[in-house]
Formats: C-alpha cells, sequence, structure tokens
C-alpha cells in the first residue's frame, strides 16, 4: 500500500526532517507511528498525502510511485486515502452532514448516494443523530468522530491519522482506536502516528519508531 | 494475500469510477449546475456586500451605455437630414421674376442638378410668416426684405462633401447669385462632432471596463481570502483546482449578470427621465423626433460584456491567489 524507499525529506532552509526512511506497509495493515514530537511522524504522513513532497528516495503509494507526481494528478491519489488531523480541520460555517459529505461532492456523487454514504458513515461513528448540528456544538470527542467519517465517507484504502488522540481523555481515546480497528477490520490499511504509548501498548498492532528522521524499529515492512 | 488481491481489483475499480464520473456529460452539467446555484446562495446570503459590489459594476456599464445610447439617438436624429442634401440659393434683390425663372432653367440643364425648386420671394415671406409668428412685424414692413430663392438637389451622384461643396462652388460664382448655402454643413460638422463623441465613449468604455475587470478582481480575492480555511481543507480531501476554481468563476459571472442588470435599469431609467423635455423640445423645433432607449441587440452586447468582465476578473483574481493556497 505505502512503500518508502531510501526517503528523505529536507525543509527548505536545510532542516532535515526525515533521513534515508525505508518501510513498507501492506494493503490491510495497521500501524502505529511513535517518537517524540519533532521525530518527522508528520512530515511522514504528509509526504504520503503529498502536502509535502519528498526530496530524495522514491515513494509509492497504492502502487503508484508517487515521488515526482505532477501537481495537477495529486488530487487524484488523495482521494484514496482518508486523513485525520488532531485539530480535524472541520469546516465551522456548515452542518455535521455537509462535512462529511465533502469528498462525496468533489469527486462527483449524485445527490441520492451522497444522503445513503454520509448517513451510513455517520451510522459508524455514533453520530447520526446529530447531522444537523454544527460542528462548534459538539464536544472535542465527538469532532473527532466526525473528522473520521469525513475520512471515509468515499471508502479510501488507506486512513493516515495524525495524533488523532492528542486532545482527548484515554477513554475516549481508546474509542477512537476502536473504530479504526473496526475499519481495518473491513480491509482498510491504516498508519496512526500517535506518541501516547501507553495506549499503544493496549492495542496488539506493529509499531514503527521514528527518532530525528530516522527509523529506530528492526522491522520496517508491516504486513 | 487474499484480503490484499480484493484490495487491488478495488482500487481499479475505484479508479475507473471516478473516470467515469468525471468524463459523463451529464455528471458535468449537474455539477456546474449545482455550482453556479451555490455561487448564487452564497452572493444572497450576503446580500447588501453583493448589491454594492453589483451596483459599482452596474455604474460603470450604465454609463458608457447610456453614452452610447445618447450618441446613437444624436446619430438618428443628424441622419434624418442626410437624404436629403441641398442647396439654397439665395437670389440677388434686383433679379426679376421672369429672370429667376429662367435661371432655374437653365439650372435644370446641369448634369450635377436633379432638380431646381423656385421659391419667389413672396413665398418665401409667406412660409417664414406660418413657421416663425412673426406675422405682425412683418405686416408693418413695407416691403419684402427677403429674397427668391432656388432651391436645388443635386444628381444622384453628386450628393457627396466635394462634389456638393464644388456645385456650391459653382453656383456661388454665378452673377444672379447673392449667396449660395450647402444646407447640410452643419449636419457634416455634428456628424464629425459625433465621430469624436463616439471614439470618447469608446475610451470612457476601455476604461471602465478596466473598472469592472479590478473590482471583480479584488471581491474575489477578499472572497479567496475568507474562505481560505475551506478551500485548504478541501485541497486536503481531493479537489481539483478545477474544482475549487469553479465556485469563484461563478460568483464572477453572477457579479456580471448583476452588474448588467442594474446598469440596464439605470439607463432605463435615465432614459425615461429625459424622454419628456427632449419630447418637448423636439416639438418647439416641428419634429417627431423621440428618444430611443436601449436596443434588445444592445441589451444582449450588455450582458454577454457583464458576464465576460465578471469571469474574466475572477479567473485573474482565482489565477493569482489560489495556487497560494495549499495545505501544509
Amino acid at each position: 500500500m505505502i512503500r518508502f524507499d531510501n526517503v528523505s525529506k529536507r525543509y527548505p532552509g536545510g532542516f532535515e526532517a526525515l533521513s534515508n526512511v525505508s518501510l513498507e506497509l501492506d494493503y490491510g495493515a495497521m500501524a502505529f507511528l511513535t517518537g517524540h514530537s519533532g521525530a518527522g511522524k508528520s512530515t511522514l504522513l504528509k509526504l504520503i498525502a503529498l502536502i509535502e513532497r519528498i526530496t530524495r528516495g522514491q515513494l509509492y503509494v497504492d502502487g503508484q510511485n508517487v515521488s515526482r507526481i505532477s501537481k495537477r494528478r495529486i488530487p487524484y491519489i488523495r482521494r484514496k486515502i482518508g486523513f485525520i488531523f488532531q485539530d480535524h480541520h472541520l469546516l465551522f460555517d456548515r452542518t455535521v452532514f455537509d462535512n462529511v459529505a465533502l469528498p462525496l461532492v468533489i469527486a462527483g456523487y449524485r445527490h441520492q448516494e451522497i444522503g445513503r454514504r454520509v448517513r451510513a458513515a455517520l451510522d459508524k461513528v455514533g453520530l447520526l443523530s446529530k447531522e444537523r448540528l454544527y460542528p462548534i456544538t459538539l464536544s472535542g470527542g465527538e469532532q473527532q468522530r466526525v473528522g473520521i467519517a469525513r475520512a471515509v465517507v468515499n471508502k479510501p484504502m488507506l486512513l493516515l491519522a495524525d495524533e488523532p488522540t492528542g486532545n482527548l481523555d484515554p477513554e475516549l481515546s481508546l474509542e477512537i482506536m476502536g473504530l479504526f480497528e473496526l475499519f481495518n477490520r473491513v480491509g482498510v490499511s491504516v498508519l496512526i502516528a500517535s506518541h501516547d504509548i501507553a495506549l499503544i501498548e493496549q492495542l496488539d498492532h506493529p509499531v514503527i519508531g521514528l527518532e530525528h528522521g530516522r527509523i529506530t524499529t528492526p522491522a520496517a515492512a508491516i504486513a | 494475500m487474499n484480503r490484499r488481491h480484493g484490495n487491488r481489483q478495488r482500487s481499479r475499480f475505484a479508479w475507473q469510477e471516478s473516470l467515469r464520473r468525471t468524463l459523463s456529460p451529464r455528471i458535468w452539467l449537474r455539477r456546474h449546475a449545482q455550482v453556479s446555484l451555490e455561487s448564487l446562495g452564497r452572493l444572497s446570503r450576503n446580500r447588501v456586500a453583493s448589491l454594492m459590489t453589483a451596483a459599482v459594476i452596474g455604474i460603470a456599464l450604465a454609463l458608457p451605455a447610456g453614452l452610447y445610447v445618447l450618441l446613437d439617438n444624436l446619430h438618428r436624429l443628424s441622419g434624418s437630414w442626410d437624404g436629403q442634401a441641398g442647396l439654397s440659393v439665395f437670389l440677388k434683390q434686383e433679379i426679376s421674376e421672369p429672370a429667376a425663372q429662367q435661371l432655374a432653367g437653365t439650372l435644370q440643364e446641369w448634369p450635377e442638378v436633379a432638380n431646381v425648386t423656385f421659391v419667389t420671394a413672396a413665398e418665401a415671406l409667406n412660409e417664414f410668416t406660418r413657421h416663425t409668428g412673426f406675422a405682425d412685424v412683418i405686416g408693418s414692413l413695407d416691403e419684402n426684405p427677403l429674397p427668391a430663392v432656388l432651391l436645388v438637389t443635386p444628381a444622384a451622384g453628386n450628393t457627396g462633401p466635394v462634389a456638393a461643396s464644388a456645385l456650391q462652388q459653382r453656383l456661388q460664382d454665378l452673377p444672379q447669385t447673392d449667396q449660395a448655402q450647402l444646407d447640410l454643413q452643419w449636419v457634416q460638422r455634428l456628424s464629425a462632432i459625433l465621430a469624436i463623441a463616439k471614439r470618447a465613449v469608446l475610451i470612457i468604455s476601455c476604461l471602465l471596463a478596466l473598472a469592472v475587470l479590478l473590482v471583480v478582481g479584488n471581491t474575489i480575492r477578499l472572497e479567496i481570502q475568507n474562505r481560505r480555511e475551506e478551500i485548504v481543507v478541501t485541497k486536503l480531501i481531493g479537489a481539483t483546482n478545477g474544482f475549487v476554481r469553479r465556485p469563484f468563476l461563478y460568483s464572477g459571472i453572477w457579479y456580471g449578470i448583476f452588474g448588467a442588470s442594474i446598469a440596464w435599469l439605470m439607463v432605463e431609467i435615465g432614459f425615461f427621465i429625459l424622454a419628456g423635455p427632449v419630447q418637448r423640445l423636439a416639438g418647439l423645433y416641428q419634429s417627431d423626433f423621440s428618444l430611443e432607449t436601449l436596443p434588445v441587440l444592445l441589451l444582449f452586447v450588455l450582458l454577454a460584456g457583464g458576464i465576460a468582465l465578471g469571469l474574466l476578473g475572477s479567473w485573474l483574481a482565482v489565477g493569482r491567489h489560489l495556487d497560494d493556497v495549499e495545505p501544509a
């Protein structure tokens, strides 16, 4: 699903966020990415979603080499990926329903199909009753679940989550992780960046360690 | 292994599905209809601000449109004399009526003359009295102050300014002539002035079109800034540049349509206000001239111009500012 071949990322100004990273996440796998803040977790996820571009090496997403893919084709790669942010990036001027519907609108689904899929996604995250509310009226955990519903609504092959539980208490965090496991069980590949070691240890999934932009764990291929 | 295979297949299917959705013309049309209505809805939510922008565009479009129609009316007014280019030959007082009659006969033979009408001094006085209402004053005169006049119509090939002037000169040189006057001289001067005015209107139109571009461009630029967060999020979840661009382009088009409508309304109202006084003035000149407002064709030109300027303005703004808004 994802393959990094000796990938480096150097930001303008010279700071090297990732150095010679090689790793592979197979189709249907679920893994955690850990490390201190500044270790390069976010950068690694951003490279996959093509928010940042790699400086050296090769990067494959869904079998496609995206190392030097043209700007015009980036949107189509992003549609295969559901991205979940720590601050969830919801649009506060529209309802929960409209927020979740956005990826489907972008992909050009027809009206009835959008309604059906949005309700199915909201049902999975347990927010079906709140579709008409505005995100501002929801709690932090609920907002994060709206973000997850939006990420999964167009059935992406890959879920990327950057500190999805960063602002949540342990109980809510475990609930959110449960959701990710649920999607993983139906075949979605999942990669979660988190520095919450206690939480990660409760769950039985491979862990990729990052430190100063280098991978510290021996097994870098995760099936 | 099995699951992996299924995923690959799903991936291919999803890709084909997305291609199908991109290419289908019905979906394309539906999408555009959706976006245009969405943009309209957004404008109507900020009614006052949108109306103000549209009004500025309306004023900028109304000025050249109104001036153009005004010039068109003046042109029509001067044009109504164009066909009857004629010369008036005022004869010297001492020329007797039979001599004048004979001269008319001679002129009639000239190749560059189509027709000669002889107006005796008495007839001229009669007509003058009738048109001016100076009957009392004229009645008190001892003798007729008016000369006899020969009204000369040039032959078909001699109505142009050069030929008509040559003919005027030839008539002026006759010993019996007091003065030969080309009736159309002031009409020609008026059309020359109108030609200059038309150029001036063209220049003003270009400047105001530029103003419309800037107004639309600036409005769209502000809108892009206001919706920065939304643009970033939609790009993050796979929106193409086209998808992001579209609502802004439609906003530009709507601004153009509303601006043109407001301009049309302004011109109509302006001419409605002017119509009465103009008719009274025309009446004083014994003319049935009346103002004509925007012809339907010009209405379409106005609308098309508004749409084109709105689209171009937003296109420029979007091109300049949308690329800066990238997720980071």
